[in-house]
């Protein structure tokens, strides 16, 4: 068949194109922004991804194949998503990795999902490090996802258990970003705050647009008027460091709850003004060990600088996992990989993590943690850091699911 | 020029046009998934480009919010879609036209208001309705699904003729009929009369008005007809992705269309299809090499306005009259010598932008890299020096050559002046 | 509620001569040289990575002075050596020129200090309150941004009626001709025109810069805003920019204030709306929400009833 042959004429071209040596090699793709407005935050992930690989090809790679990370600029689109995905699979990519974004992410499951019914034989998995919506492991699961970061819900939970403990709490503001996730975040606060401490009263549940506000002041002084105590904010990027900054300007005193203050060059932006204020939700920090991890260590001694500030621990966890697999699979084919995952359990330094079958889902431990002056290890260089408040066992994170996992036979 | 030849000749051009589309996704090279892929992805960028300059070449009105309609159309036609996944009796090849016809509903809806005035007001009020359209996208998730947009399977419903869109061939192939349909009939809107009355509007408004023309209502019927093949682009991106989201609307492809017209040569109809396969091309290729492919097409973009306002057809066009003159080979042996320092100092910027950016940028990924197949170390001088070199040798040696190239140049046009009084008389 | 409203408009006014000081340069090179400056944005940012960095090396005071002059320049020099020779293909062309230079801009400065946020903290010199009201304090910064914000008014309305140079510029704005025969130098003045509107713009992201982020998509983020000013205000009306600028700042703060939807409206009208009224999705977006997109709204509201904008003389 001429179609045949030329698929196969391509995929040597491309094979002798970015191969460089002839032994067989995994190829992952890696599909996040690499310019434009995200890209801080995907080249960073490309480092952490690249340095673990590194890791586990230098130690002799996975059943003997070197693993090869095949980089693709997605510009946080779901279209020009898609578009990468095909590239990536005609150069013989089997899994994606892909984390900015719960839109791209809900477009890659769904394309990938399409791609293995349409093509047997040529399945590919996604590993997904980031992208938080519930859908992705309830309603809109499927076999070939896993997600390797705690959904927006399981830190919800995380962070309202704190809440729970603390009694000074009396009245809670929530202000999320109007859409799909700002909403996830506002409707998991009311509801898990209600069933754990119903006494608290929600004085305030507003979204505002999706990083369109330059001026936080109006919010703040309603903030500031409905008496609130703490703000809880699912909000990224600009709309988190500018609504802090206002906070600060306008002299407000409560306590942020944030699932994103420890993002890339956020400390920096926000400053002393997160002091004893800005706490997080997290699967690491620099001081949830004693001493720092020796990985961490040695990617800080690689990449330098204060764009480098390492934020992916999950990507270890999920490495970690991708090698066992393999291993325990004895093979590097995908779907051998994704059943060996499934209900994984794994001991990591900070406790057991482990990969729901039901929805691959990952539970790992949860921290909730303060924005604190002169810890051990700062952030950014800012002498400014990270200070544990509590810490969720991943046994403890999971929570029930929707998912009906339909797996192939 | 005698208006029997024209048929003929749109005859010609189409059946070229269709075998050239019906082979494409067969050369070696782009006969893979992705090559197909890159194919029908152009195509609509084609169609979108065209519908463009429908707005902007012919009319006049230049919009920075044509992607509403792109969008808009595509959110019809991916409900028409689901609604076909849930068992209307529509045949998927279909769909476009849902998608055409909401871009031309907003479009008749949205341009009254907005084409009461032309330029600057225009531009600016694209600009606004633009921003406004995105902003509803995320405040009405019921509609717009928000960030994630809506999706559907091209796959699943009624099938005609049991017609699968299931590979990507099948789809290149429904988008390139639809793309062959959409210029054939956008071509042909400009040739009737109300076509030739947006050239008038566009050149001269006030004289139209005066002879008698109803200059709003011009502008408003070419609103309508750019919006109506956004729609219909918008609803093969429904077929092809299967997905509709909000950055459908973004200013950000608002803009992109815009490079693609302008870029490619707003003046001429095959333009802003060059355009469109050009930018393409670019946006899925270059930024896979450099992580400065913006600067790049923003530096493109820049010198063509500054040194090219025809784009690249103009550039090609403008050959035309000296294509058969003896003197050609005279013009081409001129480039070719200005190629060279033109290259030279090409080299010599591509290097001092590709140090910097990694120098500022990638710092931990170590001074030392490739390119243009050298390897050089950024922290080192002599690459800088060798690179600000290039550039000031090669402007210097492309200032040289130039006179040559205007020589060259002025004695074909001449010859062409002679050839042509020759045929007049 | 009194210190709701209070606050809604202090802040509404310190918005809104934030936004007078990011439109100024720019109804000023429209007022005269009828060049929408889509790079004005950008110039806005650079003045702001500029002053960042002069800051970083001189202080704070020196750079408030510096950054807006280095601005000047690369504005003199984007009109001599750019739109001088774009002018000729017409106003669409300079339009997509600085559209053009806008995506430049934004590259250079992410190839120059990188793709994350600088560190542009507010100046130790200018942060602390000064006052406290109802509890809530407010910042030094905000009112050197009033103090200067006020002061590019009144110094661009005597600039250009009250000198001699002012009237030059006018003359050659309406009679290029003529102005030129009378011996000044027309292209000149073009270019400083050009020059002082960047220079402003730079002046305006010294302090926007650390009042906002000071990050490569800042430009892209304030952009828009800045012309729907304009075209509210009059295009090419310095006053009718101010008074835009201050409409929107006002109006948007309220607006946030305002927990009501047209479903609250309605109800309050008698009708019966329940979850399952058509459109009830719609009907629900609280004024609130909607507040960001008021300058937007208005933008077409005009559009209807007056395109002109407030004090515009001319359509265009």
């Amino acid at each position: 068949m001429a179609r045949h042959e030329h698929r196969v004429v391509s995929l040597a071209l491309a094979a002798a194109l970015f191969a460089g040596s002839a032994a067989a090699e995994v190829r992952i793709a890696f599909i996040d922004p690499l310019s434009g407005g995200g890209a801080a935050t995907g080249i960073l992930a490309q480092k952490t991804h690249q340095f673990y690989i590194d890791t586990i090809n230098a130690a002799g790679g996975i059943n003997g194949e070197k693993i090869e990370l095949m980089s693709f600029d997605n510009k946080v689109n779901p279209q020009e998503s898609l578009i990468q995905l095909k590239k990536a699979i005609d150069e013989g990519a089997r899994y994606v990795v892909q984390g900015n974004g719960s839109a791209v992410a809900l477009a890659i499951t769904e394309a990938v999902l399409k791609h293995n019914e349409r093509n047997p034989g040529k399945e590919v998995l996604f590993f997904n490090y980031a992208a938080v919506d519930p859908d992705l492991t309830n309603d809109k699961c499927n076999f070939w996802h896993f997600r390797f970061d705690a959904d927006a819900d399981m830190k919800m939970a995380a962070m309202t258990s704190v809440i729970a403990k603390d009694n000074r709490i009396k009245r809670v503001y929530l202000i999320n970003q109007d859409y799909s996730f700002g909403k996830a975040v506002a409707a998991a606060a009311t509801k898990m705050l209600g069933e754990k401490r119903p006494d608290i009263k929600i004085v305030g549940d507003e979204l505002h647009p999706l990083q369109k506000v330059q001026d936080f002041s109006p919010y703040v002084a309603k903030i500031k008027a409905s008496g609130a105590d703490t703000v809880i904010t699912g909000n990224w990027s600009n709309d988190m460091v500018l609504l802090i900054k206002a906070g600060k300007d306008a002299g407000l005193k409560v306590n942020w709850e944030t699932y994103y203050g420890g993002t890339a060059g956020s400390v920096t932006a926000i400053g002393e003004a997160g002091v004893d204020t800005l706490k997080q939700v997290s699967e690491w920090h620099k001081n949830a060990t004693p001493e720092l991890d020796a990985t961490v260590a040695a990617f800080d001694k690689r990449y330098p600088g204060k764009e480098n500030e390492y934020s992916y621990w999950r990507a270890k966890t999920m490495w970690e996992m991708f090698a066992a697999a393999a291993k325990k699979a004895q093979s590097n084919d995908p779907v051998k990989v994704a059943r060996a995952i499934e209900g994984m359990k794994m001991q990591t330094s900070l406790g057991e993590v482990e990969m729901r079958a039901d929805n691959h889902q990952i539970l790992q431990p949860l921290y909730v943690s303060t924005l604190a002056k002169a810890p051990k290890y700062d952030v950014e260089g800012s002498g400014l850091g990270w200070k544990s408040d509590a810490k969720v066992e991943g046994k403890d994170t999971a929570l029930a699911t929707s998912c009906k996992m339909e797996r192939p036979r | 020029m005698s208006n029997t030849r024209r048929p003929l000749n749109a005859l010609k051009i189409g059946t070229v046009a269709l075998v050239a589309l019906a082979l494409l996704p067969h050369v070696p090279g782009l006969g893979s998934d992705f090559g197909r892929s890159l194919l029908s992805q152009m195509g609509i960028a084609v169609v979108f480009a065209l519908s463009y300059n429908v707005l902007f070449g012919q009319t006049g009105l230049l919009s920075f919010g044509h992607a509403v309609f792109f969008g808009l159309g595509g959110y019809v036609a991916i409900h028409v879609m689901r609604a076909i996944n849930h068992g209307l009796p529509l045949p998927m090849p279909l769909v476009p036209l849902a998608g055409a016809a909401g871009g031309l509903l907003c479009g008749l809806l949205l341009g009254a208001a907005m084409t009461r005035r032309a330029g600057t007001i225009f531009a600016l009020i694209s600009l606004g309705v633009g921003e406004l359209v995105y902003a509803a996208m995320f405040m009405l998730p019921g509609y717009f699904g928000g960030e994630e947009g809506i999706t559907a399977s091209r796959t699943k419903g009624f099938a005609l003729f049991g017609l699968d869109l299931g590979s990507q061939l099948a789809v290149y192939y429904l988008i390139a009929a639809w793309v062959l349909i959409a210029a054939g009939l956008m071509q042909a809107f400009a040739r009737t009369p109300v076509g030739r009355m947006c050239f008038a509007v566009r050149d001269n408004a006030e004289r139209a008005e005066f002879v008698g023309y109803d200059t709003h209502g011009v502008r408003c019927i070419a609103f309508a007809v750019g919006a109506l093949f956004a729609g219909l682009a918008g609803g093969l991106h429904a077929i092809n992705y299967e997905i509709v989201s909000a950055d459908a609307v973004s200013a950000q492809r608002s803009g992109t269309v815009l490079l693609m017209a302008y870029i490619g040569g707003a003046g001429h109809f095959a333009g802003p299809i060059l355009g469109a396969v050009t930018l393409t091309w670019l946006q899925t290729s270059l930024s896979g090499y450099t992580s400065a492919w913006l600067l790049y097409l923003g530096l493109f973009f820049v010198l063509t306005i500054r040194f090219a306002p025809g784009g690249l057809a103009g550039l090609i066009l403008m050959h035309g009259p000296i294509f058969h003159t003896r003197s050609f080979r005279r013009v081409l042996a001129s480039y070719g010598i200005a190629l060279v320092p033109t290259l030279v100092m090409a080299c010599g910027a591509v290097l001092l932008i590709e140090m910097s950016y990694r120098l500022s940028t990638q710092p931990e990924l170590g001074s030392r890299m490739r390119l243009l197949g050298i390897a050089v170390d950024a922290a080192s001088v002599w690459p800088w020096l060798a690179a600000v070199l290039m550039l000031a040798g090669g402007f210097l040696g492309f200032r040289g050559t130039w006179p040559r190239v205007a020589s060259a140049w002025e004695r074909a046009s001449e010859e062409a002046g002679a050839h042509r009084a020759v045929e007049a008389s | 509620m009194l210190e709701l409203a209070t606050f809604s408009l202090l802040n509404g006014i310190v918005y809104g001569l934030l936004l007078f000081m990011l439109t100024s340069g720019l109804t000023l090179i429209f007022s005269m040289m009828g060049v929408l400056n889509f790079a004005h944005a950008s110039v806005f940012m650079l003045g702001a990575y500029l002053s960042y960095q002069v800051g970083l090396w001189v202080g704070f005071w020196p750079a408030l002075v510096i950054a807006p002059l280095l601005c000047g320049l690369v504005g003199a020099g984007i009109e001599r050596y750019g739109l001088r020779y774009v002018h000729k293909s017409g106003h669409v062309a300079e339009i997509l020129f600085t559209f053009g230079l806008s995506y430049l801009i934004e590259e250079l400065v992410t190839m120059i200090w990188g793709r994350n946020a600088v560190a542009n903290n507010v100046p130790a010199a200018v942060d602390f309150p000064l006052f406290t009201l109802f509890g809530s304090t407010f910042p030094a910064y905000k009112g050197l941004m009033m103090v200067i914000s006020v002061s590019m008014l009144v110094f661009l309305w005597l600039a250009l009626k009250r000198t001699r140079m002012g009237l030059v510029i006018q003359a050659a704005l309406s009679h290029p001709s003529m102005a030129s025969a009378l011996g000044h130098d027309v292209p000149g003045v073009f270019m400083l025109v050009f020059a002082i509107g960047s220079g402003l713009a730079g002046l305006a992201g010294v302090i926007g810069g650390f009042m906002l982020l000071t990050q490569p998509t800042l430009a892209h983020a304030v952009g828009p805003i800045v012309f729907v000013i304009v075209v509210v205000g009059g295009l090419g009306s310095l006053a009718g920019a101010f008074i835009a600028s201050m409409l929107i700042g006002i109006l948007q703060t309220f607006a946030v204030a305002i927990d009501y939807s047209l479903v609250d409206l309605l109800r309050a009208l008698g009708f019966v709306i329940t979850r399952s009224t058509p459109s009830y999705e719609f009907l629900s977006i609280k004024v609130a929400t909607v507040a960001p997109t008021v300058p937007y709204l208005l933008l077409v509201l005009f559009l209807i009833v007056r395109p002109r904008g407030f004090l515009g003389k001319r359509d265009v």
